[in-house]
């Protein structure tokens, strides 16, 4: 041992010669994409108004201060629009996505060659649409109004919940399951006594988020006419209403504040 | 009352975990079942309440062929076997009390067992099961709250309450330690006397399965090596079920160290230097 640590030392190196020349050559390739992409942005960017943004924001914000108290009487029923859109949607897509969850996850899906692979497809295309897309379509469909933002945020959220849940069910613990069945319990008592005790806590975990993240969505939907709040704020944005735009943005704040708050104690008292 | 014919099993990984046993257990018989890791203990009772499906053979229990139940007349047969598992298998989540009525899942409708409205009769049951077994305090705390050892009380409150024939026990004290595993084993046999139940219980601790067992059953890779009593389990048997071992080995080297001063005996040394390594 002392022989060979006396004689010549083994080298150790983090690369070798080709990896060190490949990561230099990375480097440079990617710097050269990075400035060229800058120049080409650059060119097609009209710089006076960037220049000019400042100014343009300072203009802006001094428009929208103080905030149109007076205007929050008209606010008030789209506000409660806008958490009834989040809150209908959220408990209509659980009642979907549950039974959904059930016939996706692998291990009580009552058929994985059929019924699974039909599961997963309704979970990807309620994923792969956002709730905006889902409430134009909806909007031409069953007409402007609440109803059509109730829809879009349920399909948009089924895939949600779905899938979160349906993960959530594979990792349950089977041998809970089996002393449940080993007692001679039927299929539907198997579901009550050994898995929805283990999954209750991820699902009300995935049904508060889902929620939290509806009431922002919701905000928005408006804009296309699906209710809420967001009719009030395009219609503000578009007659330049300042400092009704600053009401309005107040107000979706305390609403977030205030279904982060619910969701956090939600998720304290489950778990 | 239990009969095992020509019971086979094999996995669809291809191995042979039953290789044609047979086996009949009487009323009120407390068998222990013996052997190493993988000689399928487990399988063989886990097929006899249908957790696991044979390749072929009979299962005869109070008249029927359990193997050929489906699924209404299997859950009436598994009424009347009680299973206690190694991990417990308790469901974390609900109470003690919950856990033990779940025993009564078989008895009671889906929407009594729903809204936990079940019968007087089978609460008043699980009070007195809970206070046998040492819970009578606990019924309102939730299974992860709880050690092992009550755990396993709650597994057992869980069997009996199911007012079974047969008590099936897979490993019952593979996960605890020597003492609770001693009395988890008196309060198994103790119950079963008391109920005048049969029991199978798979178990890898040979003298624990001596000292409580009335008949000992003992499996190699899927066959009946032995069956007969504690008493007969001499060491050439044992070296049947489990292999070549020195089973005097642990009494001789009991004796060595009661004398410490043979310290250049060579056996002895060599284990020293074994542990240092």
């Amino acid at each position: 041992m002392t022989e060979a640590l006396s004689s010549t030392p083994k080298v150790w190196q983090h690369r070798n010669r080709n990896q060190q020349l490949l990561s230099w050559f990375l480097w440079l390739t990617g710097t050269a994409i990075f400035m060229y992409c800058w120049q080409m942005i650059s060119e097609s960017t009209t710089w006076f108004f960037v220049w000019d943004a400042p100014r343009i924001a300072a203009d802006i914000g001094s428009r929208m201060i103080p905030p149109r108290w007076s205007y929050i009487s008209e606010l008030l029923e789209p506000l409660w629009d806008t958490i009834n859109i989040a809150t209908i949607g959220t408990m209509l897509a659980i009642l979907m996505a549950v039974p959904v969850a059930f016939l996706a996850a692998r291990n009580t899906t009552p058929s994985t060659k059929f019924v699974r692979p039909i599961a997963l497809l309704i979970i990807v295309s309620s994923r792969s649409i956002n709730s905006l897309i889902w409430a134009l379509l909806l909007v031409s469909i069953i007409g402007p109004g609440v109803v059509a933002g109730i829809v879009a945020i349920s399909l948009r959220s089924i895939g949600f919940i779905s899938k979160l849940l349906y993960e959530a069910i594979e990792e349950i613990d089977k041998d809970q399951v089996e002393a449940i069945s080993a007692t001679g319990a039927s299929g539907l008592q198997k579901l009550i006594y050994g898995i929805f005790p283990q999954i209750l806590p991820a699902f009300a975990g995935i049904s508060v988020f889902r929620w939290d993240i509806n009431i922002r969505e919701s905000t928005v939907l408006g804009y296309v006419g699906a209710g809420g709040i967001g009719l009030q704020l395009n219609a503000s944005l578009n007659v330049l209403a300042w400092p009704q735009v600053t009401l309005i943005l107040i107000l979706i704040l305390l609403t977030v504040i205030f279904s982060e708050w619910v969701s956090a104690k939600v998720r304290h008292a489950i778990i | 009352m239990l009969e095992i014919k020509q019971l086979i099993k094999k996995y669809r990984t291809g191995d042979l975990a039953i290789n044609g046993v047979d086996l009949k257990v009487e009323k009120g018989q407390v068998m222990a079942l013996i052997g190493p890791s993988g000689a399928g203990k487990s399988t063989l009772i886990r097929c006899v309440n249908r957790l696991e499906t044979p390749t072929s053979g009979e299962i005869w229990f109070n008249g029927e062929n359990i193997v050929k139940l489906r699924s209404g007349k299997l859950r009436k047969a598994r009424r009347n076997m009680g299973m206690i598992f190694q991990e417990y298998a308790l469901v974390e989540r609900l109470t003690v009390m919950e856990n033990v009525l779940s025993g009564r899942l078989g008895y009671v409708g889906f929407w009594r067992s729903y809204l936990r409205k079940f019968p007087q009769t089978d609460v008043k049951e699980a009070f007195r099961l809970l206070e046998k077994v040492g819970l009578e305090k606990m019924f309102n705390k939730r299974a992860d709250e709880l050690s092992g050892g009550q755990r396993q009380r709650v597994g057992i409150a869980r069997a009996l309450i199911q007012n079974p024939d047969i008590l099936l026990v897979d490993e019952p004290t593979a996960s605890l330690d020597p003492k609770t595993s001693r009395q988890i084993m008196r309060l198994i046999t103790e119950l079963c006397e008391e109920h005048q139940l049969a029991a199978i219980i798979n178990i890898h601790d040979v003298a624990l399965a001596q000292m409580f067992a009335e008949r000992i059953v003992g499996l190699r890779e899927g066959n009946i090596v032995y069956d007969g009593h504690p008493d007969n389990l001499k060491p050439d048997v044992l070296t049947e079920i489990y292999g070549e071992e020195d089973w005097t080995a642990v009494r001789k080297n009991k004796a060595k160290k009661g004398t410490e001063s043979e310290f250049d005996d060579e056996s002895l040394s060599e284990e020293h230097m074994a542990e240092m390594m």
